[in-house]
């Protein structure tokens, strides 16, 4: 490779640092000067940011300082990163390089949180680099003057790729390139990522997608993976639940882990278990050792603090969730410690690589099941990550919901062309598969709501000229737009502020006062009545109650929180892993690579009753305690399985068997009756293969989504995203009571009058994926067919056990609310009665 | 109307309802959100917020148009049960002042034909405090029948005897009940016999919970109770064991 590609500035500086040009360096300033658009796949410590941004600095370089007013005065670079914090932080780091080697570079980032006057002065003069977020783009391509400022742009360098591209996000920011490409027709963009299962993926993400029929792809540059990681599963002298995801179990061992190492990274899947695990090290902890907690709904200025904390070098340990999944290259941590399973092999993969960014020597981790199902998943897991496997979910496809969005802010910026727009989408690879029809529709709802009842034309918000070409129908609209952009809905979120305590008997309202200690997740909140006490920021605090859009609480002194936060993982484990724990079960002689506990838990099993083929889905019966009991396992993960679930009661209750209720879990499903499963599944009542035949994802499916909170959730998302319902409407805020409609109320009416609305049809894509996995449950029913084992026994399995042990602490399902409220009643009835 | 078919009117097999007293009068709670006084004929339905969409669409707010529609059939439905001598709208009827001018022709033409053959009286409201155009119906700002009176806004005075037979709506009461760690809400009827509310007719409206402060100005604390509107039935329920939002 010819090193003579960097400038001597360049080279020297380097030689002055001790380091030598890295070849994946030099193959992207190669890529970038010949006009291709490159995909840069390194695993964490490889130097990828400087990779990604030595091209634009050599040749912003190469053009000198510019002169005031002269043409081309646009931004040069464009650097996009999903987390404000890491825009922040590579701005700083950046900034060393570029002083050291006295470029003449100016390089700014542009945030949710940079005040208005310099994002003012941002867009009159703008910087050769400006770092930012997705969410920023869409703004700036709203307004009128992006042709301008985006005309001489030269090059867009997407950082985290593989994160952003999983999300809507990812779906507003492809839209963005897109339009960015029509600015800029000689734009070139720089992807950078962590190894991913379909490299091509994101190849076709980053480029301009012209032909319908083929697909284009962006040149490729691969790091080799460094060292192999050293992965462990914790094998503690401790029983290992049965159910569960608390861990509580292993924190004398984590803590000796801890002390063990110099400084150490604690991942969990849920803020909820980040709590957990946070005070009950804080219980163990006689060394005083400094121990910090990091999730995505804790204080802004919280979370700075422990970064800041972790980059000095002054914690021991950090418990985090996701939020701290990606980005900032911490020098010293020598182990991460994965609590729970993994859930997906890649997920993983990205998670190790946090631990020692030194790319030539080993990372270190260690995996701590909290169940027995779990310690099959992390063995699957180990299994996959010396194999090198990855299980990164495909590409999505493009969010309709975000497409609606995204067509108001081109209109407000300038009069929009339809045909010339809908080719423009086309060309990027998520919206690739959109048809014209389903074109017309969104950008029939931007304007007037895309109702079938043609009443809102007068009140449209886009309208159709006579040159053809939609404008805004008034400028307030475009100032509705950018006041609720790219917030894009993850969860209807709550602040939780700090009040005092109204327990001792103060009539007196809750008080305004006292700071915010995070969010939360409205529908965990909106379970709760005053005096219920749970977990958050680390400590035991006590519910007082909801005003406005907050969540008030007070100190309490109680150790014990009364509500178990939802423990339950997130997100499901992955098919890949899933098929690895389906293998695993199926073969005993693998099992000597297992605990002691949990292989006799499955010689039991196996002895007791049968064990689950690899293929096919194992159904247990039993009674227990005046119900019959039928667990089966269909390891697809729990959203698929609540679904599946659902349904199953559905059928069971027209053929007669009066269930109850129903659990479920990452691995299996277990619905109770009245009726005797056992014997109506032998005798062929009930036929087992009708019962799991894939029509039930017809009528059935259709029935239960009308009652499904689930959906009405995903309902709102679509419903805030797309711009239907505004979150801040200049002159509708008022203060006291908050001027919304509630979502719900919309989806009842919708469904019930317009049931093929394009707002159902962007919910059901995301349910369909997303939330309810219907196409994973799906593809398990095709699977099972003809392969259902049943098995009648008299009384519960070891296999089962877990699940069983679910009731209680998950949520249950199966009973109509009509008659949830009718026994309520009547239990006061009763009371009065006796 | 001949005094024969008042008569017959009077004794015409009526849907079931919850029945109840206020202030010594026999009224019924029907599922359907609507009151029933069956020794006057009268049906009394509160907050139709007719044209809330299109009130919505003016500000640019695209909320699905058919809540007028879905109002009116639902209105028509119980109309059509009863046969009701006299119809009272108690205030809201319309989502603002100029919601009666925006009623699409086909809507004004089957609200007209709701009115036919009995008496229609439009109580006003805060959102529309004029009397509605272009239909037919007596409006007033509040109306005593007897031991009843009808208005809109409750007076905001608790156990006086001023208050005593108000039926009213305005507050759009709802209810929640929590049972196996799961909670359900629903609009409904709140009262302490003496005076009542009713829960909101219209299909996009939505509901004050009955713990909020607003209602302390109305009832005692904890001294009332709320029927909950169920599938087709009502659901009791006492203030203590309610919980709020």
């Amino acid at each position: 490779m010819d090193v003579q590609l960097l400038p001597n500035k360049f080279s020297s500086w380097f030689a002055s640092r001790g380091w030598a040009p890295r070849p994946h360096q030099l193959q992207l300033i190669d890529h970038l000067s010949q006009g291709h658009s490159t995909l840069l796949i390194a695993p964490t410590g490889a130097g990828k940011t400087l990779a990604g941004f030595l091209p634009s600095l050599v040749e912003l370089e190469a053009r000198g300082k510019r002169k005031p007013g002269a043409a081309g005065n646009g931004i040069h670079t464009l650097y996009i990163s999903p987390l404000k914090a890491l825009a922040v932080d590579i701005a700083r780091n950046l900034e060393t390089p570029v002083d050291e080697m006295g470029l003449a570079v100016r390089l700014e980032t542009r945030t949710g949180d940079t005040p208005s006057h310099k994002r003012q002065r941002q867009k009159l003069n703008p910087p050769d680099i400006l770092l930012t977020t997705p969410e920023q783009i869409a703004l700036l391509l709203s307004d009128p003057a992006s042709a301008r400022l985006f005309a001489s742009l030269k090059t867009v360098i997407l950082d985290e790729l593989h994160a952003l591209v999983t999300s809507k996000r990812g779906d507003l920011l492809a839209l963005g390139l897109a339009r960015l490409r029509r600015l800029a027709p000689n734009l070139r963009t720089i992807g950078l990522s962590a190894t991913v299962a379909e490299p091509d993926d994101l190849r076709a993400y980053l480029v301009e997608q012209p032909d319908p029929e083929h697909r284009a792809l962006s040149h490729m540059v691969q790091v080799a993976g460094g060292a192999q990681p050293d992965i462990s599963i914790l094998d503690s002298e401790e029983r290992v639940p049965w159910s569960g995801h608390s861990s509580r179990y292993a924190i004398a061992d984590i803590y000796r882990l801890i002390k063990a190492h110099n400084v150490s990274l604690l991942f969990v899947n849920t803020r909820s278990q980040a709590e957990m695990v946070f005070q009950e090290l804080w219980r163990i902890n006689e060394d005083t050792l400094p121990i910090a907690l990091h999730h995505g709904s804790l204080d802004v200025g919280q979370r700075r603090k422990v970064e800041a904390a972790m980059a000095s070098g002054v914690l021991k340990a950090v418990v985090a969730t996701s939020s701290l999944d990606m980005g900032l290259d911490w020098g010293d941590i020598d182990l991460v410690i994965n609590i729970g399973a993994p859930k997906g092999a890649s997920r993983l993969a990205q998670r190790i690589g946090r631990a020692n960014h030194r790319m030539d020597e080993p990372s270190r981790a260690v995996l701590i099941p909290s169940n027995r199902f779990e310690v099959l998943e992390c063995q699957a897991a180990l299994a996959a990550s010396k194999r090198g496997d990855q299980d990164t979910p495909p590409l999505r496809k493009g969010a309709l919901d975000v497409l609606a969005q995204h067509l108001l802010g081109l209109a407000c910026a300038d009069p929009l062309d339809a045909l010339a727009t809908f080719d423009e989408i086309r060309s990027s690879e998520t919206y690739r598969h959109l048809d014209w029809e389903t074109f017309e529709r969104v950008l029939d709802f931007a304007a007037t709501g895309g109702y079938a009842l043609k009443s809102y034309d007068q009140y449209a918000k886009l309208r159709k000229g006579k040159d053809g070409l939609w404008r805004i129908s008034h400028p307030k609209i475009a100032q509705q737009y950018r006041l609720n952009v790219g917030t894009i809905v993850e969860a209807p979120m709550l602040k939780v502020r700090l009040v005092r305590s109204r327990a001792a008997g103060r009539r007196a309202p809750v008080g305004r006062g006292g700071r915010v200690l995070g969010e939360m997740e409205e529908y965990f909140l909106e379970q709760m009545s005053p005096g219920d006490t749970f977990l958050f920021g680390g400590e035991v605090v006590r519910f007082e109650g909801i005003r406005e859009n907050e969540a008030y609480v007070s100190r309490t002194t109680s150790d014990n929180p009364m509500i178990p936060s939802y423990m339950g993982g997130k997100f499901p484990l992955s098919t890949y892993l899933a098929e690895g724990v389906r293998t695993m079960l199926a073969t005993p002689e693998s099992w000597k690579e297992l605990p002691g506990q949990v292989r006799d838990w499955l010689e039991i099993q196996q002895e007791k009753s049968v064990l689950p083929a690899k293929d096919g889905l194992l159904v247990e019966t039993f009674p227990r305690a005046n119900k019959h009991y039928m667990v089966c396992y269909p390891f697809e993960g729990r959203l698929a399985h609540q679904t599946l679930g659902m349904l199953l009661t559905k059928r069971l209750e027209r053929l007669g068997a009066r269930p109850l209720g129903f659990v479920a879990n990452d691995y299996a499903l277990s619905v109770w009756a009245l009726g005797d499963l056992s014997q109506l599944f032998s005798s062929g009542r009930i036929p087992l293969d009708g019962l799991f035949e894939e029509d039930i994802l017809g009528d059935d499916l259709d029935a239960w989504l009308a009652e499904s909170s689930l959906l009405k959730r995903t309902f709102r998302s679509c419903a805030v995203i797309a711009g239907l319902i505004e979150r801040r409407h200049p002159g509708l805020e008022k203060s006291g009571r908050q001027v919304t409609v509630s979502s719900d109320l919309i989806y009842d009416v919708l469904r019930a009058h317009e049931p093929d609305h394009i707002l159902l049809q962007a919910t059901w894509n995301d349910a369909a994926e997303g939330l309810l996995d219907i196409s994973r449950l799906g593809e398990l029913l095709a699977r099972i067919r003809g392969r259902i084992t049943h098995t009648g026994l008299p009384h519960v399995s070891p296999l089962a056990v877990p699940i069983l042990l679910e009731i209680g602490k998950e949520p249950v399902y199966g009973e109509a609310m009509d008659t949830l409220l009718a026994d309520a009643a009547e239990e006061l009835l009763m009371e009065a009665m006796e | 109307m001949t005094a024969l078919t008042s008569h017959l009117r009077k004794y015409a097999a009526a849907p079931v309802c919850h029945d109840i007293q206020i202030n010594g009068q026999l009224v019924g709670l029907h599922d359907s959100g609507v009151l029933w006084w069956p020794e006057e004929s009268i049906l009394i339905v509160a907050d139709l917020h007719l044209e809330k969409g299109s009130s919505y669409a003016r500000r640019g707010v695209f909320l699905p148009p058919y809540d007028t529609g879905a109002t009116l059939e639902k209105l028509a439905g119980v109309i059509d049960a009863f046969d009701p001598a006299c119809v009272i709208c108690l205030g809201d009827s319309f989502h603002d002042a100029n919601g009666s001018d925006r009623l699409p022709a086909a809507y004004r033409a089957m609200l007209t034909t709701l009115q036919l053959g009995r008496e229609w009286i439009w109580v006003t409201g805060n959102h529309d405090p004029v009397a509605p155009v272009r239909l037919c119906g007596v409006t007033v700002k509040e109306i005593t029948i007897g031991p009843l009176t009808f208005r809109h806004e409750p007076i905001e005075k608790v156990g006086a005897t001023a208050t005593a037979g108000e039926v009213c709506g305005h507050l759009h009461p709802a209810a929640r009940v929590r049972r196996f760690g799961r909670s359900i809400r629903r609009a409904c009827f709140v009262t302490d016999g003496t005076r009542l509310v009713l829960p909101a007719f219209g299909a996009l409206t939505g509901g004050l919970n009955v713990t909020d402060e607003a209602y302390s100005l109305i009832f005692r604390r904890r001294h009332f109770s709320v029927f909950m509107l169920g599938n087709d039935r009502l659901f009791p329920f006492t203030a203590s064991r309610l919980v709020g939002d």
